[in-house]
């Protein structure tokens, strides 16, 4: 029976029209990032009737364990021998990198849809690597925005000691012009802050900002509420309080604010039809990660579209893939690629409440409104 | 860096080193009695805390989840050491961490299976989820609760190894298992025993670490070379050595954390010291344990005095 099925899905790739292959961490302690984008990006397939401009879509999946090694092979794998249309996905900054070398020289279709790093937002910008996520700074300098129009005057900064930390307390002090009172860093994978918790109710700070993705951030939140901390010291986060660590966070992150540039709170045009999918089709709230993956599905759509299916002449789906860009009606609102190919888009400010018996967000503010990132004035690309 | 900070971090450090007691006491015992090396000591305490979080938030009962987590360590160490540990006794080192890694895996990737990847929700009640003000700090009430579990294990274990009938077979049992068969003593099931006994003290401090970290696949790993580093400064085999080697890494590395960087400022450049002493002070227990090795590779409190 399963051959069977291997065998029909053989021959309507034959005549498939469009393929996507798509990575991302799929096991590990991150997998459940991995897996709301891969939700996400199904979702969004389906509500477009599993086609692409008309032409029927085969997603074929791959875990790269967050590992660049893999994401590095799984990309060739993806290009030479499946010979896939538009890679999407592709991991973690870290994974996106290490499989660079290769999109650049085959010049395929390249969306990153949980990643923005610096080096391929400035001067190493790539014509065919898009990202429909976020320029990594983003939320921070939400953030540093946010503690700048609060009136905070003194800030204690917090995050693990590794690239895409100081990225982030870079990001949150390139827009806050009071005074940092310290930034800590800590080891990755810490799992008790209580040493720097209590360093932090030592400086008479006016608001804190972390950077703790995944489990990390769970422990740290859950720490500093049960200090007591909550109620007398605004937590200000990215990618920290998010839909995957609220559910299990619940109480313990009521009253902490995040900058992002989706959560469920938004009343844009068609998020709320998004939410409702997602819950209905598997049971649980959908975070940023599976509105990037829907996005992205979406943004393909327009882009097929656009070339009439022709998606062979690479440069000509690239630029496509471009100007799709500005006609997505994104569910985060306002959307568009920069010169960089980097979002340019809102920011948002959320603070988890409690809504009844749930812990859900609601929307505080825009702290940056069709931001731009700083990098693209060193990009040369059109 | 007033004397207050200084006495919450010494409070941070003792609350640290205590919860790593409860790691490194059974983790000894199995290494330093039964000569057995178990890396699947973290998937247990990971189990202890699944088990809490579970039957706790079911029944919204903290006594009952800590009672589940315990039952469960009980339960899973008993069935691991008669299926896989006890046909591993004879074999090599090697072949124990082998099996042990598989283990891991297998446990890990079964708790992904029921409860996915994302943590679970773990509750705390209204009576220990306060915070007590004291050297000006407030300090969470559950964390005096995680101190006074310790110790009252760590006066538990004592009296178990040095005034009981049990212990005392557990001691002679180390030094010579064949001869204490020998004297009509059932060794394999006093070893069963020794190994559940292990296993509920890493559940146990699975349930206790729940409240404060996110219990997730994988959460033992890291918390497992702690505890290795903890056994080999405390000495293998021994539970008094695991207990003062606990607090000393446990205390060592709250006050590297928080001072390491600062004094590092004082000497240079900022950014230096940003860059610098984090790295340092994850390398501190490391350093520490390199520099045990070399002058007493027994470890501070040996169980045995040397011949």
């Amino acid at each position: 029976m399963l051959a069977v099925c291997a065998a029909v899905v053989v021959v309507t790739n034959a005549n498939a029209d469009v393929k996507v292959g798509f990575s991302a961490p799929l096991s590990g302690p991150v997998a459940s990032v991995g897996q709301d984008q891969y939700d996400g990006f199904m979702l969004g397939i389906e509500s477009l009737q599993g086609k692409f401009g008309g032409q029927t879509v085969t997603v074929l999946k791959e875990d790269d364990q967050l590992k660049p090694e893999l994401g590095n092979q799984i990309a060739r794998k993806f290009i030479d021998r499946d010979k896939v249309d538009a890679l999407v996905g592709l991991g973690f900054s870290n994974v996106l990198m290490a499989s660079l070398p290769r999109i650049v020289e085959s010049g395929t279709v390249a969306i990153a849809t949980n990643a923005g790093p610096s080096p391929i937002a400035g001067a190493g910008c790539i014509s065919n690597v898009f990202s429909t996520a976020w320029q990594n700074d983003g939320s921070a300098e939400a953030m540093g925005k946010y503690a700048q129009d609060a009136g905070y005057k003194k800030v204690f900064l917090l995050a693990p000691n590794y690239q895409a930390g100081k990225d982030f307390i870079a990001g949150f002090k390139r827009l806050y012009k009071g005074q940092v009172i310290d930034e800590i860093y800590t080891q990755v994978n810490q799992p008790d802050y209580s040493a720097e918790i209590a360093q932090v109710q030592a400086a008479g700070a006016d608001a804190v900002f972390v950077f703790y993705p995944g489990g990390m951030g769970v422990n740290f939140v859950k720490q500093f509420s049960q200090a007591g901390l909550m109620k007398k010291l605004p937590l200000l986060s990215a990618f920290t309080v998010d839909g995957t660590t609220l559910p299990s966070l619940r109480d313990a992150a009521v009253g902490s604010v995040s900058g992002a540039m989706w959560d469920v709170a938004l009343k844009t045009p068609g998020n709320a039809e998004f939410v409702a999918a997602f819950r209905k089709k598997y049971d649980r709230t959908p975070s940023l990660y599976a509105a990037v993956g829907y996005d992205t599905a979406r943004l393909l759509d327009i882009a097929v579209k656009k070339v009439n299916g022709k998606t062979e002449n690479k440069a000509a789906f690239a630029a496509a893939v471009k100007a799709a860009g500005s006609e997505l009606k994104s569910i985060r609102g306002p959307f568009s690629f920069n010169t960089n190919n980097m979002p340019v888009q809102n920011y948002y400010a959320f603070q988890a409440v409690k809504d009844g018996g749930n812990v859900t967000v609601k929307q505080l503010g825009t702290p940056l409104t069709d931001h731009h990132d700083v990098y693209a004035a060193q990009c040369k690309a059109k | 860096m007033t004397t207050s900070l200084l006495l919450a971090q010494l409070l941070n450090g003792l609350q640290y080193g205590v919860l790593l007691f409860l790691l490194a006491a059974g983790l000894t015992l199995v290494f330093g009695i039964m000569s057995f090396v178990n890396l699947a000591h973290g998937s247990l305490y990971m189990l202890g805390a699944y088990a809490f979080a579970v039957v706790g938030t079911q029944t919204d009962s903290f006594l009952l989840g800590v009672l589940a987590a315990v039952v469960t360590g009980v339960v899973v160490g008993f069935v691991l050491e008669k299926v896989a540990v006890s046909k591993l006794y004879q074999r090599d080192h090697l072949d124990h961490v082998l099996a042990t890694f598989g283990l891991v895996m297998f446990f890990n990737e079964v708790v992904r299976m029921i409860w996915g990847p994302q943590a679970v929700f773990v509750s705390l009640p209204e009576y220990l989820s306060g915070t007590i003000e004291i050297f000006g700090f407030s300090y969470p009430t559950y964390r005096f609760l995680i101190i006074a579990v310790g110790l009252l294990v760590a006066i538990g274990s004592q009296w178990l190894i040095h005034k009981t009938r049990v212990g005392m077979l557990i001691r002679a049992g180390s030094v010579n298992p064949s001869m204490v068969g020998a004297l009509g003593v059932n060794i394999r099931f006093l070893n069963a025993m020794l190994f559940a006994l292990g296993a509920a003290l890493a559940a146990l401090a699975g349930a206790m670490a729940g409240p404060i970290l996110s219990v997730q696949s994988g959460m033992g790993e890291p918390v497992l070379i702690t505890t290795l580093v903890v056994i080999v400064i405390g000495g293998i085999g021994s539970v008094h050595g695991a207990l003062y080697a606990s607090l000393i890494v446990g205390v060592a590395d709250t006050l590297g954390r928080s001072y390491l960087p600062m004094f590092l400022r004082q000497v240079a450049d900022r950014d230096i010291a940003n860059a610098a002493g984090p790295a340092l002070a994850s390398m501190l227990i490391y350093l520490l344990m390199a520099i045990i090795l070399v002058v007493r590779p027994q470890g501070l409190f040996p169980a045995h005095k040397e011949k």
